[in-house]
């Protein structure tokens, strides 16, 4: 009866997903696989700041339409704030006021843009000319880079090339390290507004350009900086980096000169935090506006109604149940052996941070020293509470100490694993400790490896571009992960590696 | 692949059980969740033991608090030979066994003696938890030491042999000797490299025996063969078997006996999840035998005709 029960109860989910997901697929025509060729970008700028306590006034530079990039959509959505766009000498620029604004005041702007537009803009208009921002100081100095670069360059080209590479070089105490500034943290980032004030000195037109690189998926985005330079014909870029060249067809020009993007008037401590994501929602935006179109208004109701930094939350939410399906078959149909039921899954939810590899190399050394750690604590007698706050110092610590000697070898992902959740690896070293005592060494060490394939195979399914636009484009799914869960709730069969076990009774 | 599932079918032609099938047919209908402390805490199966007549090492005392810890000199004055343990222990930590007394206060059985302090600093340490499961606060008991029947001594290394009893529903399904070798370190359990002898059902003789998934008959550190040998007071242990059932409400669990020289067999511990190697050592499975039980407990009413049951349907088979 209860069996009967289950496999009632497991049909009808899987008919409710299936139902759901074909619905989605023929009639709203959603795609079932990731369009990799859209170049259909989101980004979202969301605007703090502590309001005075009276009339104020935010001014912010949005990206105006040049060359390859087409705006298609953008918008403001900012409670009880008065939106007029104003064009200023460089940038188109968006003014938001209100009579009174008081405690914090949360502004969104979003912006949607089409990278993929083969055809050149409308050709832009000679720029005007200015005067380069240099101090008395600094102008002799400048000068004599100038002219320095000018012997080695043949046109407006290569002098700002010249230029660049001669900032970049910058050594303390020679003439381009007195034109960045002192701070070596700043001085890299004023390599392109020094370059593009030298250019103006040299006679060519230049501006600082202000953008985004896009890149799909990203939280906290910051905005970087190169050079636009004018040869009499057109603008050319400049990049200060060979990293932000090489990238360069996915930089987004915001704004261009060397200000802030937002400035209030009224107000203090304004903040902004921008986020990108290769935009789904237009991708299947044929779907999205027939919806609309219909007066169904469901899709506002789905997760792409939520706000980008959520959706972004949702992608990796949707693909957790999938790998705890993972481990329930691993361990109850194929018979692993891991720490704790659902390590595993943590484990692999941490390697996104540092990649596979790099994260199985790092997990396997904090554990072999986290565990000799644990043995020596053994010997102290600790209660446990204390004696996982020893593991769990020790492990901050181990952790520390690898990320230095990684950045001094020059492996790059000392800074993700100082992300590497801590308290895991606290847990599969006391959970390790224990197996070891209790069942021997043997099987401390089959649970490890165990956890660390389980987390594997995880990972690179959660990880995999088909399953994560399935799950999130279709979330209705999961109802039949669930099921299958319930009726592998109700295998009682052999496990695999029991046949191994027990193959002697088998002859 | 097709190897994999000719193994599978053989296996469950001889009725061997798995442990997705142990726990979801077996474990979890009739082992209800909430009689488990009944057998995780020593303490309280003893009692219970004691309340039912079932025979287990005389508790001399149990040790809750610290400020009892003074007491424990005057309660062990008569006894030359004590043991000390967690309740709550696993694997057999934190066990201390005296065999008698020193000028500076006890003999331990590996010959070295300790001081009253030591002692009692031992059973804090055990109040603390730090032997627990999970380092929960514990209670320390203070029992009679087993004077082991010497019939194992030949196939066992140091340590205590025990017989393991299978029980479903009452009825005694499957037994086991388990005797240690040098590799388990004087511990009777399997996965710690104990040997695992068959016993048959019907007489209590044991058959051959399994270490690790090996088939052996010899004692891998004695040399001296395994199988055949007469396990004492049979009939007892069957009886002690079947009433652990209606001790704990537990339908499946495994029952430790351990055989005293003048006291006879006596419950050491009761455990709700016995594993399953035991089938290796039987070379029989246990699913064909759980099975039986189910078909025929209805008619199987008394103690006594549980074990008759037993005795006559799980004889051992000549291969």
């Amino acid at each position: 009866m209860s069996k009967l029960h289950l496999y009632l109860l497991a049909g009808l989910l899987v008919l409710a997903g299936a139902a759901a997901t074909a619905y989605k697929v023929f009639v709203l025509g959603f795609p079932l696989t990731p369009d990799q060729r859209s170049e259909i970008w989101r980004v979202e700028v969301q605007l703090n700041y502590d309001a005075d306590g009276g009339p104020a006034k935010v001014l912010v530079n949005v990206p105006a339409e040049t060359g390859a990039i087409s705006v298609m959509d953008q918008g403001f959505a900012a409670r009880g704030y008065g939106v007029t766009t104003e064009r200023t000498a460089l940038n188109r620029r968006a003014v938001l006021s209100i009579a009174n604004a008081q405690g914090r005041q949360y502004l969104y702007y979003r912006v949607v843009v089409d990278l993929s537009k083969p055809e050149a803009g409308p050709p832009e208009p000679p720029p005007t000319s200015r005067a380069p921002r240099f101090r008395a100081d600094e102008l002799p100095v400048a000068q004599t880079l100038v002219d320095d670069a000018r012997t080695k360059a043949a046109d407006a080209q290569s002098l700002a090339a010249v230029l660049v590479d001669r900032l970049k070089l910058a050594r303390p105490g020679d003439e381009a390290s007195y034109l960045l500034g002192r701070d070596p943290m700043q001085s890299q980032a004023r390599v392109p507004v020094v370059a593009a004030d030298l250019l103006v000195l040299a006679g060519v037109p230049a501006r600082v350009v202000n953008g985004i690189l896009l890149k799909p998926e990203r939280r906290n985005a910051h905005f970087v900086r190169w050079v636009e330079a004018y040869d009499g014909e057109r603008w050319f870029p400049v990049y200060p980096t060979d990293a932000l060249r090489d990238a360069s067809r996915y930089l987004l020009p915001w704004w261009r000169g060397p200000a802030l993007m937002a400035h209030v008037q009224g107000g203090s401590n304004l903040s902004t935090d921008v986020t990108v994501s290769r935009s789904l929602e237009f991708s299947t935006r044929v779907a999205v506006a027939r919806q609309r179109a219909l007066e169904h208004r469901l899709i506002e109701f789905s997760l792409f109604g939520l706000p980008l930094q959520s959706q972004l939350l949702f992608r990796t939410l949707l693909v957790v149940p999938l790998g705890a399906f993972v481990l329930v078959l691993l361990r109850n149909v194929v018979g692993f052996k891991t720490f704790g039921t659902f390590m595993p899954v943590l484990i692999a939810l941490a390697f996104r941070q540092t990649g596979l590899v790099a994260g199985i190399v790092f997990f396997s050394i904090v554990l072999s020293f986290g565990l000799v750690v644990r043995f020596y604590l053994e010997h102290l007698k600790l209660l446990l509470v204390p004696r996982l706050a020893a593991v769990l110092i020790v492990v901050v610590m181990l952790i520390g100490a690898l990320s230095i000697v990684s950045h001094r070898l020059g492996v790059d992902v000392g800074l993700s694993l100082g992300l590497f959740p801590i308290v895991i690896l606290t847990m599969t070293i006391e959970r390790m400790t224990v197996a070891w005592e209790e069942r021997g060494p043997k099987d401390a060490l089959q649970q490890a490896g165990g956890s660390l394939v389980v987390a594997g195979v995880c990972y690179v399914l959660i990880q995999h571009a088909l399953v994560r636009h399935l799950l999130f484009v279709f979330p209705e799914l999961l109802l039949i992960v669930l099921a299958a869960t319930l009726l592998l709730g109700r295998y009682t069969g052999y496990r695999l590696v029991e046949l191994r076990r027990f193959r002697v009774l088998a002859k | 692949m097709n190897g994999l599932f000719a193994t599978a079918r053989a296996l469950r032609e001889r009725g061997v059980l798995g442990l997705n099938a142990r726990n979801g047919e077996f474990m979890l209908p009739w082992n209800p969740r909430r009689f488990y402390p009944l057998v995780d805490d020593k303490v309280l199966t003893k009692t219970l033991a004691r309340e039912h007549g079932v025979s287990v090492p005389e508790v001399y005392a149990i040790i809750e608090i610290p400020r009892q810890i003074r007491e424990l000199k005057a309660q062990v004055a008569k006894h030359e030979e004590f043991v000390v343990k967690p309740a709550r222990g696993s694997g057999g930590e934190g066990i201390v066994v005296v065999t008698g007394r020193t000028q500076e206060g006890y003999r331990k059985i590996d010959g070295s003696s300790i001081d009253d302090h030591e002692l009692a600093f031992h059973i804090s340490n055990i109040l603390a938890g730090i032997f627990s499961l999970g380092g929960t606060p514990d209670k320390a008991l203070v029992e009679y030491r087993v004077n082991f029947d010497p019939v194992f001594d030949a196939v066992t290394y140091k340590g205590v042999p025990d017989v393991r009893v299978i029980v479903f529903l009452g009825v005694p399904v499957m037994a086991m000797v388990r005797l240690p070798t040098r590799k388990s370190g004087g511990r009777a359990n399997l996965h710690q490299g104990a040997l695992g002898t068959g016993v048959d059902m019907a007489t209590g003789k044991t058959l051959t025996a399994v270490l690790g998934t090996r088939i052996v008959d010899v004692h891998p550190d004695t040399g001296v063969q395994v199988s055949g040998i007469q396990i004492p007071h049979w009939q007892t242990m069957l009886e002690i078997a079947t009433r652990s059932y209606e001790l704990t409400g537990l339908g499946y669990q495994g029952v430790d006996i351990v055989l005293d020289r003048k006291l006879g067999p006596m419950v050491l511990e009761l455990n709700a999840r016995p594993g399953l190697a035991i089938q290796m050592a039987n070379r029989a499975g246990l699913r064909t035998r759980l099975e039986a039980v189910l078909r025929d407990r209805d008619g199987l009413k008394s103690a006594a005709e549980r074990i008759a049951y037993a005795r006559e349907r799980f004889a051992a088979k000549p291969l």
